[in-house]
């Protein structure tokens, strides 16, 4: 391992390393399978191989039963040998998907590690179909590859790949940038207007044809840590992007809203008043997981660019001992705000060889591991508690009200094994136990 | 290019992985980009395992591919084999690898390791999972064993009997993420070890390179599972002259048939006819009264070659259902399954589209879907009552008690499993007919508490999805009142057949209305 240098912001300094070497992370595709829930009026089409199709479909976990809003243009033989122009089929194989979904409003042509490879031109593509569908249907393109993208930087190409499509205006607002549960958003945009921020949107939008509009009275509130793109065009476009922790945890989720109500100015006493209790009350909704959390060691493998964030709240609000945090890479410049906030010392390893980084979760101890499904199972066989790192992208996790939700997710493991541990492995005994 | 929305089956890699997983001291190193390590969770997730599938992936990544990506194989390779110092090493590529032609078998080949090195070349544009299985269970069997075949085969099967021992015969094909393998395996030694039986190897489910070299002692191959064996049994065949058994002991007359050819093939005198009926509770729970309601039950099978098979052999021989509709995503498995919807009466559907496969299923008006974990959900969506007896499968398909489909138990478990749902069919009918007296407690679905509950509304969805879908066909043709009354009192499930064949009647005899009296004209036409 390399160590790459410490991150100094105020008293608090992270030990920085970096490895490379075989990887155990998804590719940035499996951000389809909750982008294609979040907009129901866009269709994903992958352009790539058997292995894209089988890959998101196992990551989905189960097949929703309806015909879903993603899909893969399977390159054959044919397309590879040039016997077939794989422009005219990827024509045709969308004129074919439009024609079954009418319904879809925007096309996502979706690049992969085989269409990368062979250098096939999405975005002419969505030039050519654009001009040939002529406003009816909106096609956009972006790279989901493994040699480009890890896991979650699938959003960040595809919202990037939206960002100049965005209408202009100089209107002033507050634009939250990230795949939220509808709920979630519900619930900001409500305590938004509570703090005397009127105009909230969102991107992505809750309909792929609603774009929200952008400019210099724009402020971007970022709701995920992955986006580092899509920030640097909404930039370009005018807007100032906000710097804070992310909202999760009680904590982090004030300091963010916190940025906002400041950049609008808002009256500092009226933000504590709307904020204060509900800190109290997360606070109160934290207490028993803390419980369980408290002075447990926890180790984070790299996948979902959610580390970081999350060891600051399981730290900060819950008490756990950091053993080792893994990120798939490291923007510092948007990370800057939850470096600071980790205990001094903490170790932060960017990139993975899983090999080594499973030999230090075995030496380690730690009583808690966030990691990917294909790990979680191998490592509970050997006795240790794990939590999978998929479900923290999929569930309502953010914002102040939902910090007891999101401890939850970590204690609820904790608390099954304390369960029924005792019961599957009994002691040797001499008395039987209904004596 | 071919547009795909889900897929029966996974690139051939993964059946590469499917057979280094299944075996011990087999590693593989796949040369592949970040992302294709997904395949991990199959068998961590779907199949539980308690262990990571023995794979390292060179997980190259974009700015690699510009500098010197054979010296990454190289070192991923040396890595893999100093760490897990496996008996044998697996080399290959993934669909973005092959197109970057670093060939990695050659340079693993050249490396001088201590162990035997078996390159993997595996078209991942052209070929799938299953054939990606079978071709990496033969490199292997051929690379281990070529070195040890005969100049002539003088295989003896009769051999035992000189020797003065029990005969033995290797079980191959049980693999991971094959329909309950595990089980099967189990099955099948008890029932060989009952005709006096050795059962020399198991592969690749659980084998070593040891075992692969003891291949050649047995008497006999007997090929479980011809999509992953076949072509490693003709191999055994045509060099040390090892015979292999073709039948697949699936459903009572198949395991009949199954012990017969083991039998034959050995020189041993023929087994009980018999053995069966007393071996087995299916024969008799088919025969009892309880089962008269089966009779003609209306079956659509789609699966993988084998399972397909055998469920329409079992469905139209030993439970005397209809079979309405048969068919595989198998390519490979094509021939003898066109051949066995042939004798049916039927033509067979060879195709990997679910949705096309899902139009058949709602075409055939089936009352018992027998599938994947695809037409599960297809079914659901149409109201059909379903039993999977194939892969690709859920976690739920894995299941914790012992459950072959293979065997006498295998017949047993198989009776449980398809005619439960039809029982449950039976009393959603049921449900229906008393659902206005007063007892009745509206949202009484007991069956569907396993799925969730909210699948009986689907159920009456879907038959008003199939009811306005030809109304709308229908065109001229009128429904009267009582006709539409009539067509009510029909149980959902066979409703859109009742519809479509009351219309279609209608047409033939040139008739504008249907009325009741049309409906029993129909029905009498069409039994007739």
């Amino acid at each position: 391992m390399v160590r790459t240098g410490s991150v100094d912001a105020g008293e608090m300094s992270a030990n920085l390393l970096k490895e490379s070497g075989p990887r155990e992370v998804f590719c940035g595709l499996t951000s389809i399978v909750w982008l294609h829930r979040r907009m129901p009026d866009a269709f994903f089409l992958v352009v790539g191989s058997r292995t894209c199709a089988h890959l998101i479909q196992s990551a989905a976990g189960v097949m929703i039963f309806a015909e879903p809003r993603f899909g893969t243009a399977i390159l054959s033989e044919r397309d590879l040998a040039g016997l077939a122009d794989a422009h005219d089929e990827l024509d045709r194989v969308a004129r074919e998907l439009l024609k079954r979904r009418p319904e879809i409003r925007t096309l996502f042509l979706v690049g992969s590690c085989p269409s990368e490879v062979i250098k096939l031109d999405l975005a002419r593509a969505a030039e050519r179909l654009n001009e040939e569908l002529q406003g009816r249907v909106r096609v956009v393109n972006y790279s989901g590859s493994g040699i480009e993208t890890t896991f979650t930087q699938g959003e960040d190409g595809a919202l990037a790949a939206l960002v100049p499509l965005l209408p202009a205006s100089d209107a002033r607002q507050l634009l939250l940038v990230g795949t939220l549960a509808d709920a979630v958003e519900d619930r900001l945009i409500h305590l938004f207007s509570k703090l005397g921020i009127e105009t909230v949107r969102s991107l992505p939008p809750r309909q792929s044809s609603e774009l929200p509009p952008v400019g210099p009275g724009t402020t971007v509130l970022l709701t995920q840590p992955f986006l580092t793109e899509t920030a640097r065009l909404l930039r370009d476009r005018g807007a100032t992007v906000l710097k804070a922790p992310f909202p999760l945890g009680a904590e982090g989720s004030r300091r963010w809203m916190e940025a906002a109500a400041a950049n609008f100015q808002c009256p500092e006493a009226s933000v504590r008043e709307v904020l204060d209790p509900l800190e109290a009350r997360a606070r109160i909704a934290l207490a028993p997981h803390r419980e369980v959390l408290a002075g447990k060691r926890i180790f984070l493998l790299p996948e979902s660019q959610l580390e970081l964030p999350l060891a600051r709240f399981l730290h900060r609000e819950c008490g756990m001992e950091l053993v080792e945090v893994g990120v798939p890479y490291l923007n510092r410049e948007q990370m800057v705000e939850e470096l600071a906030l980790l205990p001094d010392g903490t170790t932060v390893v960017e990139g993975q060889h899983v090999e080594r980084q499973l030999d230090r979760v075995r030496a380690g101890r730690p009583d808690l591991v966030v990691c990917g499904m294909g790990l979680a199972n191998p490592l509970e066989a050997e006795g240790i508690t794990t939590k999978w790192s998929i479900e923290l992208v999929f569930s309502p996790i953010h914002g102040i009200d939902q910090a007891g939700d999101l401890a939850e997710l970590f204690s609820r493991p904790l608390h099954r094994r304390q369960l029924i541990h005792p019961a599957l492995h009994p002691t040797p005994s001499d008395h039987p136990v209904h004596a | 290019m071919e547009l795909t929305l889900w897929t029966y089956e996974g690139p051939p890699h993964v059946g590469a992985m499917r057979i280094a997983a299944s075996m011990q001291g087999v590693h593989y190193v796949l040369h592949a980009p970040q992302g294709d390590t997904y395949a991990d969770l199959l068998f961590t997730m779907i199949e539980r395992r308690g262990q990571r599938p023995p794979v390292t992936y060179t997980t190259f990544q974009a700015r690699d591919l510009g500098g010197d990506t054979a010296e990454l194989v190289k070192r991923h390779v040396q890595e893999a084999a100093d760490r897990f110092q496996p008996d044998a090493l697996l080399v290959g590529e993934s669909c973005t690898a092959e197109l970057i032609q670093d060939q990695p078998g050659a340079l693993a080949q050249g490396m001088g390791l201590p162990m035997p090195v078996v390159t993997l070349e595996l078209p991942a544009y052209s070929k799938k999972e299953n054939w990606g299985a079978a071709e990496t269970f033969y490199q292997l069997v051929r690379g281990l064993l070529k070195q040890t075949v005969p100049p002539q085969p003088n295989h003896d099967v009769k051999a035992w009997k000189q020797e003065g021992r029990r005969p033995r015969v290797n079980l191959l094909g049980p693999s991971l993420l094959g329909f309950r393998c595990r089980d099967d395996v189990l099955e099948i030694q008890r029932l060989l070890s009952l005709h006096g039986i050795d059962v020399g190897v198991v592969a690749p489910l659980s084998a070593g390179v040891k075992d692969i070299l003891r291949l050649p002692q047995a008497d006999l191959n007997v090929c479980l599972y011809p999509e992953v064996a076949e072509s490693s049994c003709s191999w055994l065949e045509r060099n040390f002259g090892i015979p292999f058994s073709k039948t697949v002991p699936i459903g009572m007359g198949a395991t009949h048939d199954f012990l017969v050819e083991v039998h034959a093939l050995l020189g041993m005198a023929p087994p009980e006819a018999a053995e069966g009926y007393q071996r087995s509770r299916m024969p008799w729970y088919s025969e009892s009264v309880d089962s008269t309601y089966l009779t003609g039950k209306r079956v659509f099978i789609f699966g993988d070659g084998t399972h397909a098979i055998a469920a329409a052999r079992i469905c139209s021989e030993e439970l005397g259902f209809t079979v309405v509709g048969l068919g595989t995503y198998s390519r490979e498995m094509a021939r003898p399954v066109r051949a066995a919807a042939k004798r049916l009466g039927l033509e067979a559907l060879i195709c990997d589209d679910y949705l096309a496969v899902e139009a058949a299923m709602a075409e055939a008006a089936p009352e018992l879907v027998l599938g994947t974990q695809m037409e599960r959900h297809s079914a659901k969506r149409l109201g059909i009552p379903c039993a999977v007896i194939s892969t690709p499968m859920h976690v739920q398909d894995v299941p914790a008690r012992h459950s072959p489909q293979m065997g006498w138990e295998g017949a047993n478990v198989i009776f449980d499993a398809w005619v439960h749902p039809l029982m449950m069919g039976l009393e959603e009918h049921l449900i229906g007919m008393f659902r206005h007296d007063f007892e009745f407690v509206d949202g009484h679905q007991s069956h569907l508490g396993h799925q969730g509950g909210a699948g009986a509304e689907n159920g009456t969805e879907v038959s008003n999805e199939i009811d306005s879908h030809h109304e709308a066909s229908s065109g001229q043709l009128v429904w009267t009142a009582d006709g539409e009354a009539e067509l009510k009192k029909i149980p959902f499930f066979v409703r859109g057949k009742v519809r479509r064949n009351a219309e279609s009647y209608a047409k033939e005899v040139g008739c504008k209305e249907i009325s009741s009296e049309t409906l029993y004209d129909a029905k009498a036409h069409y039994k007739a």
